[in-house]
């Protein structure tokens, strides 16, 4: 078991990281924190500028009182999990069939030549980091792409360089 | 659904009863119609992923999966229909994507589940021309060897480790192509059940690293044997090749181990071929040791033997080690008694035999029946690491929701839910007088107790539960008040109505007592070496090692005129202490029987020739018995004495006072009270010598002062640190570590481990010293 356990749960986090994991686990029945996991990992995440260090992942476990392993589980299962560092703003781009007949290809690589980046790279200054992503429920507006909680659809290289300039 | 209804289904035609709500699997299996099958493990909980045991059943569209089907009235199922057999050739071609397909260099081929289904259910050919996943090794300590790139993803060993091992340290993460099982972040398994992975892999993914690349399967012999190291007495497979011991398995018997098996009881048997081994009789001559003939070994010995007894025979002390077999114990307690010396003992790590010596140490019930109780009292018990799968049972009684409460002079790390109780070693027994008088028995101690809350607390746990055990482990029975504390016990569980036994210590400690290797009016185990013999019989022994106060016994043995020992091993401390060393067979050489802690006779033949020239331990006796002339050593082979060991001593075993709970407690000290635990791969001489097991972290750890924080800082020393541990005459040198674990005054010392051969008891005071 990881020597984290012995730490007293007070003492991870910060107390406004740990009010919203217990606004979580406060909607599942008592002795089932482990269905908070997904959203503790995604608490600690955004605290952490955008992924999850292995510290914080054990760190979640033993605030729920769960193997390590099992929330290695989880935060490698899901996609939305990152283990290596983002941009500020991570651009989820769509490839998946819809996007991809109506041209995701060339958004792509209009992203690639405009950021000089590739997918899973981040941008030097820190600013973008780009991600390939299955189809995220959007296919009316296809090409799309997400920007933290924002759909950006119907993509074309000059919108695209608009919304660029626009993030921060 | 009435769960104990017996209804009728139907299986490939062949009409079968069964209780409704039964799995079809195990139905199935019952009646001996094969479903081909990787996930489902009869001791694990359902997966259902990996979806070989497809078969047909009326009425339902698709076929469904035996292993997670609930068997209904008048279910029809077809095991070898089209669909059932497209369904398993199918599952067998998307299993065989990315197992490679190299079984001639794998570890598993030949006895590999993968291997057998592939060619009864599977594909002659592959549709599939990708390349194959592979997972980049990692590495999970000296005892598992994995090739995670041969793993079909059935989760069985994940399951293990969180349902029966207690300890999740494997898991599946990633997802679809790219899900691995493993640990994820690199580290070692440290479950003292860990080898069973071994053996629930249907792969090639987890095999045992000693064994590997020794043998194949098919040149092995099975023979069936018992364990030789706790009491549980595991029912083992010892897989033989030219006479030479390649690995161990488990043999499943329910009552006992049921399919598990403990690590040290898997991998010991590398100690078998250690460069330590006796092999040939010596005898010390000038003070050198030189090699000679079995002749005049036992020669010297019986005539060094005989001179002593002639002159006195209460000059005689045997000291019999409680893993010999019960026919090697009887033989030297006929000895001993024939050379008319009533100096015999096999509690080696016992100290305090106040109290009604004679009683049989034992369980007081079945090793089944711990998993049923409400409520478990341990008293100076480190049961998981000192009998493993006693402590499989209480954790099966603790997930049902039994209240378990620990008595220890230590904070213990288990697998289950239990209160625990710490304190130093004396205030193990003020606690249990208190804890005693609590649930409203009475005591006779000459202190005064306090009872608190919590005393009350553990007292109304007891009380409240229809089944409630009560138990003796390992480190109550070296404690300096081991009668004291199992009077205590005794007055607990006629409080509570609780059953009282203790958890014998090593493979053949109730065969031990029973067949009489206890001094009736002669000196014990202590006694014997405090009043220093003149000629001693040690059989299995080291010095050293085994003994609660190895100061003590190599002080008595190094001044006696004749040291007879019978022995595996060339040992250090029997060089130092022995003036003859016969060389005896070891585990699995020899035929025997051991008596478990339950009270159950198992025997065992041996399956390869002794090593060089020794020879078994009880022939050996057989023949020192004959040269002493002493009458009754006719034995033609080691059936014909456990047949008259039998006839004395086979009846049920009575559960017997062992102590009161009486007198002056003997424990308490003024400076740092020593907790002499014994480290679980420091058990015996045949676990010292096993090379894997030695290099676990467990091991690695084990030799070393441990004190907590506060100690530590009283003495104003660092974790880390090289530090003296002094015990009367006794100087040792080790590495302390801070560890929270253990009770203000107190310091873990080990017993058994390299440094500690110079210190005394087990339990006793100590001090500490910088170097």
């Amino acid at each position: 078991m990881s020597a984290l356990e012995i730490k007293n749960r007070n003492e991870l986090f910060t107390p406004e990281i740990r009010a919203e994991i217990d606004h979580e686990i406060a909607k599942y029945p008592e002795g089932e924190s482990q269905s908070a996991a997904m959203a503790a990992l995604r608490i600690v995440q955004d605290a952490n500028g955008g992924w999850l260090t292995q510290e914080s992942m054990d760190e979640v476990a033993a605030y729920l009182d769960l193997p390590p392993i099992a929330i290695y589980e989880v935060a490698t299962f899901y996609s939305m999990y990152e283990h290596k560092p983002v941009g500020r703003n991570k651009l989820c781009v769509c490839t998946n069939i819809s996007c991809m007949i109506n041209n995701s290809d060339q958004i792509v690589e209009h992203l690639n030549n405009r950021l000089g980046i590739k997918f899973g790279e981040v941008t030097e200054d820190g600013r973008y980091s780009l991600k390939e992503v299955e189809c995220l429920g959007a296919c009316g507006g296809a090409p799309m792409m997400q920007v933290g909680r924002k759909y950006y659809e119907n993509l074309t290289p000059e919108r695209l360089d608009s919304i660029l300039d626009e993030l921060e | 659904m009435s769960e104990e209804k017996t209804i009728t289904i139907e299986v490939d035609g062949q009409p079968l009863e069964t209780k409704a709500g039964a799995l079809l699997i195990d139905v199935t299996d019952a009646a001996g119609i094969n479903i081909p099958r990787f996930c489902y493990h009869d001791k694990l909980s359902i997966a259902a992923s990996c979806r070989m045991c497809l078969v047909e059943v009326a009425k339902v569209p698709k076929p469904i999966p035996a292993c997670a089907t609930q068997v209904m009235d008048g279910m029809v199922v077809q095991t070898r229909s089209p669909m059932a057999l497209a369904a398993q050739k199918a599952t067998m071609e998307f299993l065989l994507i990315n197992h490679p397909l190299d079984c001639p260099v794998c570890d598993q081929g030949g006895e590999c589940e993968l291997q057998d289904v592939a060619m009864g259910y599977g594909s002659d050919v592959t549709r599939f021309v990708e390349g194959k996943r592979v997972i980049p090794e990692n590495n999970i300590g000296p005892l598992i060897a994995t090739d995670m790139t041969r793993c079909i993803h059935c989760t069985r060993c994940v399951r293990f480790g969180d349902e029966v091992a207690g300890m999740r340290e494997m898991g599946a993460t990633g997802r679809g192509e790219h899900m691995t099982i493993g640990t994820f972040v690199a580290h070692n398994i440290n479950s003292e059940l860990s080898g069973n992975v071994i053996d629930l892999c249907p792969v090639g993914a987890l095999t045992s690293k000693p064994f590997q690349y020794r043998a194949r399967a098919w040149e092995l012999t099975r023979h069936t044997g018992v364990a030789p190291h706790d009491s549980v007495g595991s029912n083992i497979q010892i897989h033989t090749r030219r006479g030479e011991v390649m690995r161990v398995h488990p043999h499943s018997n329910d009552a006992i181990n049921e399919v598990w098996l403990s690590d040290r009881d898997r991998f010991s048997y590398e100690g078998i071929k250690s460069e330590e081994r006796l092999t040939q009789p010596l005898i010390k001559k000038d003070g050198e040791w030189v090699e000679t003939s079995w002749e005049e070994a036992l020669e010297t010995a019986a005539s060094g033997l005989r001179e002593i007894a002639s002159a006195d025979a209460d000059q005689i002390g045997t000291l019999v080690s409680p893993t010999a077999t019960l026919e090697e114990i009887a033989l030297a307690q006929k000895i001993t008694e024939g050379l008319g010396s009533p100096n015999i003992d096999y509690r080696l790590r016992q100290e305090d035999f106040r109290g009604n010596s004679r009683a049989v140490p034992w369980l007081g019930q079945s090793i089944a029946s711990l998993e049923d109780v409400d409520s478990a009292l341990l008293i100076g018990s480190n049961i998981r690491k000192d009998q493993p799968l006693l402590a499989h049972r209480v954790r099966k009684a603790a997930l049902k929701g039994a209240k378990i409460q620990l008595v220890n002079p230590l904070q213990l790390d288990l697998h289950f839910d239990a209160a625990q109780m710490v304190s130093d070693p004396a205030g193990m027994v003020r606690n249990l007088a208190a804890i005693a008088e609590a649930a409203g028995g009475s005591h006779h101690l000459t202190e005064q107790i306090e009872v608190t809350d919590e005393h009350k607390a553990v007292a109304e746990g007891l009380k409240c539960s229809k089944s409630t055990v009560i138990l003796l482990g390992n480190i109550a029975q070296s404690h300096p008040d081991f009668t004291i504390l199992y009077g205590l016990a005794s007055v607990i569980a006629k409080a509570a109505d609780a059953f009282v036994g203790v958890i014998p210590m090593a493979a053949n400690s109730v065969g031990a007592a029973v067949v009489g290797a206890i001094p009736n009016k002669g000196l014990n185990a202590h006694a014997m070496l405090e009043n220093p013999r003149k000629g001693y019989l040690l059989l299995g022994i080291e010095p050293g090692l085994d003994i609660n106060n190895p100061a003590l016994a190599r002080a008595a043995m190094s001044g006696a005129e004749t040291v007879v020992a019978i022995t595996a091993y060339r040992s250090p401390c029997l060089e130092e202490t022995a003036s003859v060393m016969l060389p005896m067979a070891a585990f699995g050489e020899t035929s025997g029987s051991f008596v478990n802690a339950e009270g159950r006779w198992q025997s065992f033949s041996g399956t390869t020739g002794p090593a060089g020239e020794s020879r078994p331990g009880w022939k050996i006796l057989r023949v020192l018995g004959n040269l002493m002339d002493i009458s009754g050593f006719d034995y033609s082979s080691s059936e014909e004495i456990l047949d008259e060991l039998r006839g004395a001593h086979g009846g049920e075993l009575q559960v017997a006072s062992l102590g009161a709970a009486k007198g002056k407690i003997r424990s308490a000290v003024t400076g740092l009270a020593r907790i002499g635990e014994t480290p679980i791969y420091a058990a015996d001489a045949l676990v010292r010598r096993a090379a894997s097991l030695q290099e676990t972290e467990e091991a690695r750890d084990a030799a070393v002062a441990r004190v907590n924080p506060s100690v530590a800082a009283d003495a104003g020393l660092l974790d880390g640190e090289k530090v003296a541990v002094v015990q009367g005459e006794g100087r040792a040198e080790m590495v302390l570590k801070v560890d929270a674990n253990i009770p203000d005054g107190c310091v873990w010392v080990p017993a058994a481990v390299p440094g500690s051969e110079s210190l005394g008891d087990q339990f006793g005071e100590l001090s500490l010293e910088k170097v």
